[in-house]
């Protein structure tokens, strides 16, 4: 119940900023772009607007998951906006996972709207809906996954570091976490200090390259259904995880 | 109290949440195998991956590399329509970056070995290769390795020969290029030329054992001309007279030959009842093709 | 029964780039606030004062000793759910009006829904936000005016104990007037008030007893009556003539002169004394009246004694 109310007053907070407007703007000029750049290419219009939409989508959505997340406990403390709530009858976990739901819920109603402009996007150039379109909203829908899980690693940083430590560190868990499936051949291959690096890398970083099946999207492949629930069970346990995490380092904290 | 117990609750938490996750991730790895070189290909046009990669192809090229490496070179047993992917990704590779003188190289053992331990595929293997000779004329290595492409798989020991001459030549070349050319020279039948490039490696090489190498080849081959010169006189005699020989001395009494002959080794040769030439010392010439005792074989491999 | 206690409540903030360096804040202090009462925490900036508060909220975790409120402790909701905290300068989420503020932490307390609405409405009442002020964001906010607002939230779900940290900063003197009767009124309706200020008259206007602090550390505790009075009284005696002026300077009184009338205050035990030489240097006396001995003169003798004797 606390929680539902604190993560509503996130997503009223995020709402509340141009910041995020901004960005949406910029997700819808990059899905327009796409639909132009369809037009000077030949045979691969809808790989392209397909591509480069899910790319638009990806990249703000993180964008806005990253520095909306490094706030989104930091700025609390700094600010000392806690202190008036945790005096009252909040755990502080419970606010912990008001906030992440809060950026969640938010980010959700981000990707759905991109999400409708792409397929908008799609309607225009094709004028028709074809079965494989279903895949790209599973691709939309690992997108959003993605963020989820960027929400939670991100949120867990900001736990134990300034704001600008924790964008670094949260993107270059991002970008490590894209290049995991070659992370993961790596560790099964290599030797010695690199293997148990590799090892721990691979298993710690977030496998978000599981959930970019864009390219084979785009080529109108099918998403297996055991995919989607492996994907979908995969990015709950792993923001499960950081959030608890995140909460723990926040039970001991001190508000300043 | 109050504090340990969510704190005692989140910590286990973090730890049963994650071990599922790792669970999971382990089955998600395991559905996808191949779909990620698959997934590599979709964009098969270097030139477009290139303007993509904003100027990174280099890196991209790595990335591409790393994934090759990694799947092809790490499995066992891999269907023959997995290693079909190979050549395009290795060609899109190398096109991204032409200067991967090891991804060239890769190609050349796994494009080139059969099926299970590769794809079957000398041609394309010979074809990868020589792209790479185009883009770097000047390792070596790639010399050798389609020199002995075409040796070994495609039984061209006359093109090995002149790859592995060509590579002789280069810069910081390793000293064995020669032995192949002038070895391949020879066994593709080239004996002139297998000659030359004998006498050239004995006399510029500086390692010792492959000078002795070259020597023990050209003596050799010319004791296999002697052998052979000595079988024709064996055989004009034998028309002149109705029968062969006995020993060398008919045949000098006959006015045919000067003297006993001896081998490069100044060993004397053998005349064997039946008219048939045999050296003495096999191991002293160990490279002959004829006139070796019934059942010797040469106990050194030649040098690579 | 005692709303708060503490027990050698102490903290050390490590401070310096590698937190290594550690300062102490609060020395052990030990303090019992019966219910019902208003107690004044009263101290110079830097004493230790907002450290203490955020120790007694749970929001800092002290170095050593423990705290109860309300017979539990902060770290239960349900004892969290019966106070109220108004934090020093407070800052609110700056996106929201101070009735949609209002109502989330309102939701937060566990007010009931149907109430909520009513609640926040005469809550921001009774602090005086004006009318037109209540859908305003509260990045339009003055001082005073989240001052308003940050009393309000300490007060919205009527909890039985409420924390001030330096509840009349920010606000004109008509506010402070207003503040210190809302506090009064607090009592009135039962409630134990714990409130920390740096601004003497406001204590000793309200508060049943205080406790005064320096340097983190505890210099006394008492009713204001007791600590007044253990000054002694002193007397204010203003006569015309200027013939005495010389006699009473020799005892080494100080006195101010304004044309032909003089003043001079002198303790209890020299009135007989001074009105003595007054007659007979034939001054006019005008008056005689008693000065009762403030929290200031308390407070000052407090915080000179300790700092000699650290000297
Ligand atoms: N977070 C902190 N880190 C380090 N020192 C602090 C911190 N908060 C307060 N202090 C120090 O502790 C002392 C007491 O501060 P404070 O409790 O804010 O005093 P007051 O509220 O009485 O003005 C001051 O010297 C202050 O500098
Ligand atoms: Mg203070």
């Amino acid at each position: 119940m606390r929680i539902g109310y604190i993560a509503a007053n996130t997503f009223r907070e995020a709402v509340r900023d141009r910041v995020l407007y901004n960005l949406i703007v910029f997700a819808f000029l990059m899905i327009g772009a796409s639909l132009v750049l369809g037009q000077i290419t030949i045979g691969v219009e809808r790989e392209l607007l397909v591509n480069l939409g899910l790319a638009a989508i990806a990249f703000f959505g993180v964008l806005i998951a990253i520095f909306i997340g490094i706030g989104l406990v930091s700025k609390e403390i700094d600010k000392r906006t806690v202190y008036t709530v945790l005096t009252r009858p909040v755990q502080r976990w419970q606010f912990i996972l008001g906030k992440y739901f809060g950026l969640v819920g938010t980010l959700a109603v981000n990707t759905f709207f991109m999400g409708c402009g792409l397929f908008l996007a799609l309607l225009y150039m094709t004028h028709k809906f074809e079965r494989a379109d279903i895949y790209v909203l599973i691709a939309i829908f690992f997108v959003f996954l993605q963020m989820v899980i960027v929400t939670s690693f991100t949120m867990l940083f900001s736990s134990f570091s300034t704001p600008i430590e924790s964008a670094v560190m949260a993107f270059c868990f991002f970008v490590i976490g894209s290049f995991s499936t070659d992370l993961h051949s790596l560790s099964a291959s290599a030797k010695g200090i690199v293997k148990v690096f590799a090892t721990i890398a691979a298993y710690v970083v977030p496998n978000i390259s599981a959930l970019n099946v864009s390219t084979a999207v785009a080529h109108g492949e099918a998403v297996a259904g055991a995919t989607v629930a492996l994907n979908l069970g995969y990015a709950l346990l792993y923001s499960g995880a950081m959030v608890a995490a995140a909460a723990l380092i926040f039970q001991r904290r001190n508000m300043k | 109290m109050s504090t340990a117990r969510p704190t005692v609750t989140l910590t286990l938490a973090v730890g049963i949440l994650f071990s599922c996750a790792l669970i999971l991730l382990h089955n998600i790895d395991a559905r996808r195998g191949s779909a990620i070189i698959r997934e590599s290909l979709y964009i098969s046009s270097p030139a477009a991956l290139k303007r993509m990669s904003l100027g990174y192809n280099g890196l991209l090229a790595d990335i591409y590399w790393t994934r090759a490496v990694q799947y092809f070179g790490s499995h066992h047993a891999r269907s023959a329509e997995e290693y079909d992917l190979l050549y395009p990704l290795l060609d899109i590779t190398t096109q991204l970056d032409p200067k991967l003188i090891v991804a060239y190289r890769f190609g050349a053992t796994f494009l080139a070995e059969r099926p299970p331990m590769g794809a079957g595929q000398p041609e394309k293997a010979v074809q990868l290769v020589r792209n790479g000779i185009q883009h770097n004329p000047d390792d070596w290595h790639l010399y050798y390795d389609l020199g002995f492409l075409q040796a070994w798989n495609l039984h061209d020991y006359v093109g090995a020969s002149r790859t592995f001459a060509n590579g002789a030549v280069l810069p910081h070349t390793n000293p064995v290029m020669g032995v192949l050319a002038a070895s391949y020279a020879t066994k593709g039948g080239d004996i002139s030329t297998a000659m030359l490039l004998w006498q050239t490696t004995y006399q510029n090489n500086q390692n010792e054992m492959i000078r002795q190498n070259a020597l023990q080849h050209i003596q050799s081959i010319q004791s296999d001309e002697a052998v052979t010169e000595l079988e024709e006189v064996i055989s004009r005699y034998e028309e002149q007279t109705g029968h062969a020989p006995e020993s060398f001395l008919n045949l000098v009494y006959a006015g045919m030959l000067k003297g006993t002959p001896l081998d490069p080794t100044g060993q004397p040769y053998e005349l064997l009842p039946g008219g048939k030439i045999q050296v003495q010392d096999p191991d002293s010439l160990p490279f002959i093709t004829k006139g070796a005792p019934p059942g010797w074989k040469r106990k050194t491999v030649p040098l690579p | 029964m005692n709303a708060i206690a503490t027990f050698a409540l102490e903290k050390f903030y490590l401070t310096g780039f590698w937190r290594k360096h550690p300062k102490q804040a609060l020395k052990p202090l030990t303090l019992e606030v019966p219910e019902g009462e208003i107690f004044g925490y009263l101290g110079p900036n830097g004493a230790g004062k907002t450290t203490t508060l955020r120790l007694l909220m749970g929001l800092v975790k002290p170095t050593a000793g423990s705290s109860k409120i309300l017979n539990g402790t902060i770290e239960d909701p349900a004892i969290r759910a019966q106070i109220g905290f108004l934090p020093e300068q407070p800052y609110f989420y700056d996106y929201l009006t101070a009735v949609e503020l209002l109502t989330y932490y309102a939701q937060l307390s566990g007010v009931p829904a149907g109430e909520r609405q009513r609640r926040v409405a005469s809550t921001l009442d009774r602090v005086g936000l004006a009318k037109d002020a209540v859908h305003t964001q509260l990045r339009k906010f003055s001082k005073g005016m989240l001052q308003r607002v940050g009393i309000a939230q300490a007060i919205l779900h009527q909890p039985k104990l409420v924390f001030l940290d330096e509840p009349m900063s920010g606000l004109d003197p008509i506010g402070r007037r207003e503040v210190r009767d809302l506090i009064a009124s607090l009592k009135d309706e039962g409630k134990t008030v714990f409130f920390s200020t740096h601004i003497l008259s406001d204590a000793e206007a309200l508060c049943d007893r205080v406790a005064i602090v320096a340097n983190g550390e505890l210099r006394g505790v008492g009713a204001v009556a007791e600590m007044t009075s253990s000054l002694g009284g002193n007397m204010e005696v203003v006569w015309e003539g200027e013939g005495a002026n010389e006699a009473i300077k020799a005892l080494g009184r100080e006195l101010r002169v304004a044309g032909a009338i003089t003043r001079s205050v002198v303790p209890e035990s020299m009135l007989n004394q001074v009105l003595d030489i007054l007659r007979a240097k034939n001054a006019r006396i005008i008056s005689v009246t008693p000065v009762r001995a403030t929290l200031e003169d308390y407070f000052l003798q407090k915080l000179a004694q300790t700092s000699g004797g650290a000297d």
